[in-house]
């Protein structure tokens, strides 16, 4: 039978603050255990929750990003559950405000629907040694942001491919708007899943299986398309799906049951009495508004308008935002967007591949593009140039003499080569005479730079051998 | 003259004057403490007091003249102080040791007061008696076989047998006007906010407030003047300005109005308060202050209003303590789960685990909406109804209590008889006003009542100057 796809996605992201959602704990990646920490982010009975006016900022930012209503009062709720790793054993979050509601984000040629963002606080972490589990609170009380997908609406995420388009879409634009990280690795994005089969073309949904916590895009790809499959069969033999959230074990390529709807957890929800409503005035919405850094999709019309470049080499900049901040400092310095473009999308990207940081900066960079341009280094030396003072902080000019690769040959030495080449192959020079063929020009220039061994600024030889016929 | 028996205010003039020190003030009052270690009321004496009072003597010797300088303070064991432990009267937190000084113990710290000891308590604050302590019993102090009242029972106790001349205890829903009523003193909720509440063990946030017990009003007001305002640790503490007090209290009797609720006159029928009102009533028309009969229909229904409220948050407050972290864990727990059962199940008392329960059913899906939502609707409609009959008059007047000071014992065996208890005191929680309990009157066996003023929010001076108007007839 022929099934009709239906996926919804929450994706939970760490926002970028110097301190944490409701306390001045640092907000930071890898320090010491239980470092980061104070009575509030440690649940100590008669601590209270402060609310941190920037996560709520940042919130509102990843909002509008996504093309959501901002809500002018927002209400934090106490989500109430056990777990060790969480202090006060409730999470503050939000459920029945959320700071923003009716958002979209293009994938493909589709504007997939975005329910709601909310700002909650993340949990600790639990360390596990052999018959020991340690607590680590440094994460507890993180501000986190959690994005919920509108399933219920048209058009769906109806893929593995386009969940993941989904999730590097929605990637960049955090990154770009300055909200999150999105450190896939480190645990900052996580994604839970879940997937409905209905017959093609019904109307009525199917039952919805959930994934929690899947880490890495890779596995979110591998776990949906393991859904759908496992689903279709169920369904194929005339089986019915069970309601239920399941876990996804990455290493065995497969999933078990969590938890089915019968023992699923009641949070008991209510308003945390602690925390006031917070109001957001259209004036707070506005300016943080007009003070958003530039997206993607306005960066990639700039990209392909202004510069001139591909669509294609405009997505391969602005994959990722480093990348693109590079492109623009460089240009800065160098007003050549498509030969900087050329230069980053096949020497740097191929340096910066699984995301390593690029390791040069934009004027020695720059310094190497303009010296090739000019005919001052060839290009291959100028290739070499950049890989050997990748990572070492070298001077491009310093190294670039050092090596001896600069054309630094005086006037004379090169006139006096240019006369020995000109008698050598006269032959040749009257070839030219008579053809005015620019491919003769060429070859000379050539035998000029085999004398030299590159030396000589191949674009000064050519001019010089131009002077000398006209 | 008997140190013990003199007021803060006092206390503070002839320590600044030098006609006393810290030193013999507390030693004084830790005497006292001692000679009336059969009423149970104090925990722990903290054995750094004296040596407080020695350092403060040098403070005062250079010059310091806080607004408490040298004034013994007991608190009640949900609050507070870095170094000490604070236990809420629980087994579970028997050991549990304060990590961080509340705002209300920095503030009156810093203004020069000696924090002498801990207060008996119901457990986690869920209680009329004290007979929810884990550590026993209060006994009432003019009554042994009588209880104090509750929650704040150890701290009402302590203040009415001149342990100490201001005592901190918390109320949610009448923990500091019920004891202070059945204790013969005065005793002071303020308005939601007026306090930080940092620091203080939650029962339920948003009714939660700490309270003042004092044997005159002036030692009230001086108390709130130093631990009122906002604090940047409480985001639900109001930035409205603190008065001084003390600076007025003079009330103007003909300009007042004093509202007696019409329902309140028939819920009283019967009731072994009701001469007593009557006879509040009497006092303050033959003193020249005018009375008027208003209307407030829905204040019987702030009883079950904070029934359900207060559970429901409480289930939540106490959620954290799992023995994972500060509590005690149970023995017997062999996994994670077992942890949490084991250790809950062995350190809450019957009262506590009764009301987390009641708080898990109204919240829980399929309830919520019958129960805490409609009780905060109902709320919040009662808000509006004080808001209208303060238009109508400056004060409103209540018994704080049905009678005076019950048999320990007599009550325990049906917790709603208890609850009911609470009937009078829970109203000024649910409206989010100020109350005092001002003591008047005594009952058919001789012991106190109290009767409460209430008045709008932020009108604590307005209370005093009503108070201070009867204290002094």
């Amino acid at each position: 039978m022929q099934y009709d796809v239906v996926i919804g996605l929450e994706v939970h992201a760490e926002l970028k603050t110097k301190t944490k959602c409701f306390c001045a704990c640092k907000n930071a990646y890898g320090s010491s255990p239980n470092s980061n920490c104070c009575p509030v982010c440690m649940g100590f009975p008669g601590a209270l929750p402060i609310l941190n006016k920037k996560a709520v900022e940042q919130t509102i930012r990843a909002g509008l990003a996504l093309n959501c209503e901002i809500n002018n009062t927002a209400i934090f709720e106490r989500k109430n559950y056990f777990y060790p790793d969480l202090s006060k054993a409730y999470q503050i979050s939000q459920l029945e405000k959320p700071i923003c509601i009716n958002g979209h984000l293009r994938v493909f040629d589709k504007e997939i629907p975005i329910n709601r963002i909310h700002l909650e606080e993340d949990a600790g972490k639990l360390i596990h040694q052999g018959n020991i589990s340690m607590i680590d609170y440094n994460r507890g009380g993180v501000p986190l942001i959690e994005l919920v997908t509108d399933a219920l609406k048209e058009p769906h995420i109806e893929s593995a491919e386009e969940a993941i388009e989904f999730l590097t879409k929605l990637r960049q634009i955090y990154v770009y708007a300055g909200v999150a990280d999105c450190e896939v690795e480190k645990g900052q994005m996580r994604a839970d899943v879940n997937v409905s089969l209905k017959p093609k073309g019904s109307k009525e949904f199917g039952t919805k299986v959930e994934m929690k916590n899947i880490m890495g895009f890779k596995s979110v790809y591998r776990a949906i398309k393991y859904e759908i499959e496992r689903q279709k069969d169920i369904l194929d033999d005339g089986g019915m799906v069970m309601q239920e959230t399941r876990r996804w074990d990455n290493d065995k390529g497969e999933s078990y049951t969590l938890r089915t709807k019968e023992n699923s957890e009641d949070y008991r929800y209510f308003p945390d009495p602690d925390l006031l409503a917070v109001n957001i005035s259209d004036a707070e919405i506005k300016k943080i508004k007009e003070n958003m850094p530039p997206l993607p999709k306005e960066l990639k019309e700039k990209y392909i308008k202004e510069y001139n470049l591909t669509e294609y080499d405009a997505d391969v900049i602005l994959a990722e935002k480093e990348i693109s901040d590079f492109f623009n400092d460089s240009l800065k310095l160098y007003n050549k967007p498509k030969t900087l473009s050329n230069w980053i999308a096949t020497e740097v990207l191929a340096k910066t591949k699984n995301r390593e940081p690029i390791k040069v900066n934009a004027e020695n960079f720059v310094w190497i593009v303009k010296a090739v341009d000019e005919g001052k280094v060839q290009r291959n030396a100028g290739k070499e140039l950049l890989s050997s003072i990748w990572g070492t902080g070298l001077n491009a000019e310093n190294e670039a003499k050092a090596r001896g690769i600069m054309s630094d040959l005086s006037d004379d030495v090169v006139e006096k080569i240019l006369d020995k080449i000109l008698t050598e192959k006269s032959d040749v020079v009257s070839q030219y005479k008579q053809e005015k063929d620019t491919k003769i020009l060429n070859f000379l220039v050539g035998q000029v730079m085999k004398e030299t061994r590159g030396k000589a600024n191949a674009q000064e030889v050519m001019k010089k051998l131009k002077e000398r016929f006209d | 003259m008997e140190i013990v028996k003199l007021s803060a205010i006092e206390i503070r003039e002839k320590i600044l004057s030098k006609e006393l020190n810290c030193t013999e003030v507390v030693q004084a009052f830790l005497e006292q403490i001692k000679k009336n270690e059969k009423y149970n009321a104090v925990l722990e004496i903290f054995d750094d007091a004296m040596e407080k009072a020695r350092e403060l003597d040098e403070k005062i010797a250079k010059g310091f003249s806080g607004k408490l300088a040298g004034v013994p303070i007991i608190i009640k064991d949900n609050i507070f102080y870095d170094g000490k432990i604070c236990s809420c009267s629980s087994k579970f937190m028997e050991k549990h040791v304060a990590s961080y000084n509340s705002t209300v113990v920095e503030k009156i710290l810093k203004e020069g007061a000696i924090i002498i000891g801990r207060a008996n308590m119901d457990e986690f604050a869920m209680g009329s008696s004290t007979e929810n302590s884990a550590f026993g019993v209060t006994h009432n102090p003019l009554d042994f076989d009588r209880v104090p009242g509750g929650s704040s029972g150890g701290s009402a106790c302590a203040v009415a047998l001149n342990m100490c001349p201001i005592a901190l205890g918390t109320e949610t829903g009448g923990s500091v006007r019920q004891p202070a009523s059945f204790c013969g003193i005065y005793g002071l909720k303020p308005t939601y906010g007026r306090i930080s509440r940092y620091g203080i063990v939650a029962y339920a946030s948003s009714l939660d407030q700490v309270g003042i017990f004092t044997r005159n009003v002036e030692d009230n007001a001086l108390m709130l003047e130093v631990i009122a305002g906002h604090d940047e640790h409480d985001s639900t503490s109001s930035s409205v300005a603190v008065e001084n007090y003390n600076d007025n209290l003079k009330l103007q009797a003909e300009k007042v109005c004093v509202g007696v609720p019409e329902e309140i006159l028939k819920m009283i029928k019967n009731m072994p308060c009701e001469k007593n009102l009557l006879n509040f009533i009497d006092f303050l028309e033959k003193n020249g202050i005018k009375t008027k009969k208003i209307s407030l229909k829905d204040i019987e229904l702030c009883l079950p209003t904070y029934y359900i409220l207060a559970p429901a948050e409480a289930t939540s407050n106490l959620a954290r303590f799992d023995g994972v972290k500060y509590t005690t864990r149970s023995e017997k727990a062999k996994n994670l789960q077992e942890v949490y059962k084991e250790s809950r199940s062995e350190g809450f008392g019957k009262e506590v685990k009764r009301r987390i329960m009641l708080g898990n059913f109204v919240l829980s899906s399929g309830y919520y909406d019958a129960y805490y939502k409609k009780a905060k609707r109902l709320q919040s409609e009662i808000r509006k109804e004080f808001k209208r009959a303060f238009l109508e008059c400056d004060y409103i007047i209540m018994p704080t209590t049905i009678g005076e000071a019950f048999k320990i014992g007599s009550k325990s065996q049906n917790p709603v008889d208890t609850y009911k208890e609470d009937i009078f005191t829970v109203t000024a929680n649910i409206a989010g006003i100020p109350s005092l309990s001002v003591p008047f009157g005594k009952g058919e066996n001789g012991l106190p009542l109290g009767v409460q003023i209430m008045g709008d929010v932020f009108k604590e001076r307005e209370i005093y100057q009503l108070a201070k108007f009867i204290e002094e007839k």
